[in-house]
């Protein structure tokens, strides 16, 4: 595959990535997203997970490129999370921005470390 | 703070197949970025500079374009439209959590445990002040124009 061909389908691939982050976070009920921004933080979650997946399965490197770098790194957002834990501590809910900001980053390593464990057995 | 930008306002019953494409459309653009910015950032001690840079810049440019457009008025119509397209998209598409993930957890399995947490933690801190500056930023900009 040619690197502009490659560059081309990992964009694609990207594109399809944050239209499914877009359809999972405007699933969550507007109640719900005002308690706790789950969306996004489900997506980022799942995401390490299956990241760390197609890692430990060391597939060929182009596919690899176009699922880790496309699809999971389009369907999974930091700008997002950032803004979200932003809001808590501006709303002054210090314990909830600390689950959402930190808690978040910590859950979702773990789940990487297992996709990658899980996938390397 | 108030009217920052949600998929879950009131008047937006569901995602729209518009707004569908005008996220893919943002995310394949961002996605590229990411893909170019990352190649050309070197790798430092072993540690991910360019996803680094890659994630507190989109958390400050997020943070921008969300005070931008809530101070021009209410997240309906064109407002909306350039909020999937550039925040959704372009900015979810080149910021990314998976990888921030999956490498803090690779320098854990490899034993830096202080590296790791280290990438980890002082990514999600300046990711949130860099969010926090973008809006100021946003506000302030608003005022000279």
């Amino acid at each position: 595959m040619s690197a502009v061909a490659l560059t081309l389908l990992i964009g694609i691939a990207g594109g399809l990535g944050a239209a499914l982050r877009h359809l999972v976070d405007s699933s969550l009920p507007a109640r719900i997203h005002a308690r706790f921004p789950w969306g996004i933080v489900v997506v980022n979650l799942s995401g390490s997970f299956l990241l760390g997946l197609v890692t430990g399965l060391a597939l060929n490197q182009e596919w690899t490129a176009v699922i880790a770098t496309g699809l999971l790194g389009g369907y999974t957002t930091f700008s997002t999370a950032s803004l979200d834990t932003l809001r808590l501590v501006t709303e002054k809910r210090y314990s909830t921005a600390f689950a959402h900001g930190p808690g978040m980053l910590l859950a979702s390593v773990a789940l990487a470390a297992a996709g990658v464990l899980i996938a390397a057995r | 703070m108030g009217r920052e930008p949600s998929e879950h306002g009131a008047d937006s019953p569901g995602p729209g197949w518009r707004g569908v494409g005008l996220v893919a459309l943002g995310g394949t653009i961002g996605t590229v970025l990411r893909h170019a910015v990352g190649g050309l950032i070197p790798t430092v001690a072993g540690l991910p500079l360019n996803t680094f840079l890659i994630n507190v810049s989109g958390a400050f440019l997020l943070g921008l374009l969300a005070s931008a457009l809530a101070l021009r008025g209410p997240d309906r119509g064109p407002r909306r439209e350039l909020r999937l397209l550039l925040g959704t998209g372009v900015l979810g598409g080149y910021t990314t959590y998976s990888l921030l993930a999956l490498e803090t957890a690779s320098l854990m399995l490899e034993s830096r445990i202080l590296e790791a947490l280290g990438y980890g933690l002082v990514t999600v801190v300046l990711g949130v002040l860099a969010s926090w500056a973008g809006m100021l930023t946003g506000r302030s900009g608003r005022r000279r124009a």
